[in-house]
């Protein structure tokens, strides 16, 4: 049998949209990270975690937490790998350049990570702990671009 | 408490792509062969439950699409979406519900089909993950970052994982991936996510699973040996990857200590002969190991040097080739539970190990193990 073609089955100019909110949680994060550059989190007012990103229920305690608390800028890498595999990104459906950092932040003042990308200009400087500051982007809209990484400043 | 055991066992060769197969033929295939397992006909199934992933399907609702190949038409039908093993956990409570006494599970997947990392990208949060381009690739090298942090854990020891499970996957036929490779050939294959290489993750497969579990009052009913399940549990831990305490899992350390109680295990080092556990990327089997109490804590990579974890070993560890040789997502809770009742009834084949009187199955949900579901599975009820 001889090797057939795929069917193609395309839909145009037509997508999907999908209209997520990000609600009066994210609105407060995103806005504040915005206009301000502060980063948010909310306290539990049980067992006094602060969390990043800011959401209204405390899994641990299953109670609701309204107690706002200004954490970072700066803060330490918790994690870590070096991308170096192509990779679509979903926001421009472009692929990445590699090689890329990707990290999870542990923010001055916080007690849950943050992920983030991390600048791999000195590869030998990323490690579990070493200390970074946000590059704010100089466009902020409102969203998780308005930091573009994180750079190691030790 | 009424018991439950696993009467037949039916599974796909799994491959990278079975471009012949629609998931409702994989099915038919699998369905069959539990049957025939079993020594029944669908007419001695009264319900069935499958496993499937929308997402991975490409379709809502994408149980319909298998409802008939598994002789579902007329009966009571429902549908998990998540790791087998969870399928399995419901199909159990429904056998032991007194509604139902036979319940057909089955678990399906196709990688082929789609773009893995989007696939995995879409299971974050849509708003402060997704966006970034996480993924399941990504996920687990940080995990893999903070375990070998905290536990000294070696690239060498990891890579020893992926020799010795494509190794024992040479002895299993329905694996997709056996290879006899070297820990130089790991450490040499291409770096995909610092620290994981090509040859540190599983491939992108295609497979389906189907168990069948009976309430005790008909496990013996048939042709098949039962396997007697005497502890399982399931525990979830945060959604948020970044809550997590990554060089640990809190989650899968409660779901073992759960279902040691339920079946009766004081010493699970000492009382489990056998495991397959969910070995998607080589740091995987020697965290999981630790955390379920089957290795001291950071020990766990000296122990697979010194041979513990091989066929021959003190506790044989993926003997069937586990997931590193093969990666039916969703299905794949089902294979290991598969494999596991096989060397219970002594049916390996292959990769039979000497002693498996007792048998420890272990699967997840959600990247890095944001849930876990363990099995412990007897020959003696």
């Amino acid at each position: 049998m001889a090797e057939k073609e795929h069917i193609i089955i395309e839909s145009g100019d037509a997508i999907q949209p999908f209209a997520y909110t990000v609600g009066m949680y994210g609105s407060k994060f995103f806005a504040e990270l915005r206009d301000n550059g502060r980063i948010m989190a909310v306290r539990c007012p049980k067992c006094k975690k602060v969390y990043i990103p800011p959401r209204k229920v405390c899994g641990e305690c299953f109670v609701e937490m309204n107690d706002w608390v200004e954490v970072g800028p700066k803060g330490v890498i918790g994690t870590f790998t070096i991308l170096r595999f192509a990779f679509i990104d979903p926001e421009t459906g472009a692929q990445k350049p590699v090689p890329y950092g990707y990290g999870f932040i542990k923010f001055d003042g916080a007690d849950t990570l943050f992920q983030h990308y991390i600048s791999v200009e000195d590869e030998k400087k990323i490690k579990i702990g070493a200390r970074v500051e946000p590059v704010f982007s100089k466009n902020p809209t409102g969203s998780m671009r308005d930091i573009e990484y994180f750079k190691v400043i030790d | 408490m009424d018991r439950a055991a696993i009467i037949g066992v039916g599974m796909t060769k799994i491959e990278k792509s079975k471009v012949r197969d629609t998931f409702a033929d994989m099915a038919w295939e699998a369905v069959n062969k539990a049957l025939a397992d079993a020594g029944m006909t669908i007419d001695d199934i009264d319900n069935v439950v499958t496993t499937s992933s929308d997402f991975w399907d490409g379709r809502t609702i994408s149980c319909m699409a298998v409802g008939d190949a598994s002789g579902a038409a007329h009966k009571n039908v429902t549908c998990v979406e998540g790791d087998g093993t969870y399928g399995a956990f419901y199909g159990m409570t429904r056998s032991l519900s007194g509604s139902y006494k036979t319940t057909l599970v089955t678990g399906h997947s196709k990688g082929s089909q789609s773009i893995s990392s989007l696939i995995t990208n879409s299971a974050f949060d849509p708003i402060y993950e997704r966006s970034l381009g996480m993924d399941m690739v990504t996920a687990c090298a940080m995990q893999a970052r903070s375990y070998m942090h905290r536990t000294k854990t070696t690239p060498e020891q990891m890579a020893l994982v992926s020799v010795k499970n494509h190794g024992n996957a040479m002895k299993n036929p329905l694996a997709q991936l056996p290879m006899n490779i070297t820990v130089n050939d790991v450490l040499k294959s291409e770096m995909i996510a610092d620290p994981l290489h090509k040859l540190d993750c599983s491939p992108v497969s295609d497979g389906c699973a189907a168990v069948i579990i009976a309430h005790e009052s008909v496990a013996t009913k048939f042709k098949q040996k039962p396997v007697w399940i005497k502890g399982v549990s399931f525990c979830a831990d945060s959604f948020f990857f970044g809550d997590r305490d990554l060089s640990r899992v809190k989650s899968l350390t409660e779901a073992a200590k759960k279902a040691y109680a339920m079946a009766g295990i004081k010493d699970p080092k000492k009382e489990i002969d056998v495991a397959e556990i969910y070995d998607a990327f080589s740091y995987q089997e020697l965290m999981w190991l630790e955390e379920m109490g089957l290795a001291d804590d950071a020990t766990a990579g000296k122990l697979l040097e010194k041979g513990d974890f091989n066929i021959e070993g003190r506790l044989p560890v993926n003997a069937s080739g586990g997931l590193l040789s093969g990666h039916p997502v969703i299905a794949a809770g089902l294979y290991s539970m598969a494999a596991v009742v096989k060397q219970i009834r002594g049916d390996a084949g292959g990769f039979q190990v000497k002693k498996a009187k007792t048998g420890l199955v272990q699967g997840l949900n959600g990247l890095g193990g944001q849930s876990h579901c363990v099995w412990i599975l007897d020959q003696e009820k």
